[in-house]
């Protein structure tokens, strides 16, 4: 009884591991191919991939530091925020996604003080 | 023989490394421009006007005539808007005698001389003249008479400004070996400059209502020993303001560059 428990279990987790794989191989697939169009500019279809790489797998880094990049160029400033965000919160110590991160606070930061020193 | 045969196949290992390095990278560097959106929703009018400011401050320069020329000239170059050509309005002289009122009573009503510039220190001694802003019915005819416009007006005053104390600048030194080095040097200084404080406000020309304003700051100070002209001074604020100012009209972008990962 013990024996088969245990084997089931041993399958489980190397099935899911399996599973996690595969799903970083797509969402890596995804991910490249989004580079490839943002360096040609089409920000839009890299945004398409980087949300499709985020979905396929949710604890994708990279893919929401890209996914955020994209939403900063096109001026959708708060979604590029909970993206750098998300990011962060996956890779804390990834200096390349604080950078970023910095970068897009400056800007941000800019806005929203421009917004509040204003008077109706 | 030898000496060429392992140039060439350092120079083909070299580059079968680059190429395999550019192959293997897992992170580009991208340029983005971020946008970012006008504050005022300004598709309602075809025209704008700058008409004019209470200006103070100091008598070396003219703040209403130099900033109406100033920003006509940048929304020429920087806005969809078409920029109305007209005199600049003398507001304090306007706000003096009283606005719509005081044009209502006509000639008959005995002008009041206005004051000097530098008469007004702070933004508080401009304060009594700005009723002028409210007056929603000399606007909406300024309005009628510019077919509609956005009219931009407010307060500008360029302060003369010194401030003493420590800085640190760079001093460049030779050592005893003869040998030039930079070090920074802490010293006393006796600075002068200038404050240029401006509030932007922005007025529909139909209705003669106030839809918006904004007040920027920006101050510089020079060596003493420099003699910076006024006027260029106020350009060189004038440099720092107006970016801000378009961004109220129309989107701005922002230059950058971040990093993509895989």
């Amino acid at each position: 009884m013990r024996i088969r428990m245990l084997t089931v279990v041993l399958l489980v987790a190397v099935l899911s591991g399996v599973a996690y794989a595969d799903a970083r191989t797509d969402a890596k697939e995804q991910v490249e191919f989004g580079i490839a169009v943002a360096q040609r500019g089409l920000w839009k279809e890299a945004i398409y991939r980087w949300e499709r790489a985020t979905q396929i797998d949710p604890n994708y880094a990279a893919a929401f530091n890209n996914l955020a990049v994209a939403y900063e160029h096109e001026g959708m400033l708060e979604k590029a925020g909970e993206a750098y965000e998300r990011a962060l919160k996956l890779e804390p110590n990834n200096p390349m996604v604080r950078q970023n991160f910095e970068l897009f606070k400056e800007i941000h930061d800019r806005t929203t003080n421009q917004n509040q020193s204003q008077t109706p | 023989m030898t000496g060429p045969r392992i140039r060439i196949s350092l120079k083909l290992l070299s580059l079968v490394f680059v190429a395999g390095a550019a192959g293997c990278a897992s992170f580009y560097e991208i340029p983005i421009e971020t946008p970012i959106a006008a504050k005022l929703d300004v598709s309602a009018f075809q025209r704008v006007f700058i008409a004019g400011f209470l200006a103070g401050g100091t008598d070396d320069v003219d703040g209403n005539v130099e900033t109406v020329r100033l920003l006509r000239s940048q929304l020429r170059m920087k806005s969809n808007l078409r920029v109305v050509d007209a005199d600049v309005l003398p507001l304090m002289d306007v706000a003096v005698n009283g606005g719509a009122q005081g044009q209502a009573a006509g000639p008959a009503a005995e002008p009041r001389e206005e004051p000097k510039p530098s008469s007004f220190k702070s933004e508080k001694d401009l304060e009594p003249y700005e009723h002028i802003f409210a007056d929603a019915d000399y606007w909406k005819k300024i309005g009628e008479e510019y077919q509609n416009p956005l009219i931009v007006t407010g307060t500008v005053l360029f302060t003369p400004h010194s401030q003493s104390g420590m800085v640190q600048r760079e001093q460049e030194v030779i050592d005893p070996l003869g040998r030039r080095r930079v070090e920074p040097v802490r010293e006393y200084m006796e600075r002068k400059g200038f404050i240029l404080q401006e509030k932007f406000i922005f007025i529909d020309g139909r209705s003669g209502t106030q839809i918006y304003s904004e007040a920027l700051r920006e101050e510089r100070l020079y060596n003493q020993n420099d003699n910076t002209p006024a006027l260029s001074s106020y350009f060189e604020l004038m440099d720092e303001i107006i970016p801000r100012f378009l961004s109220t009209l129309s989107t701005q972008r922002v230059r950058g560059s971040r990093v993509l990962i895989k």
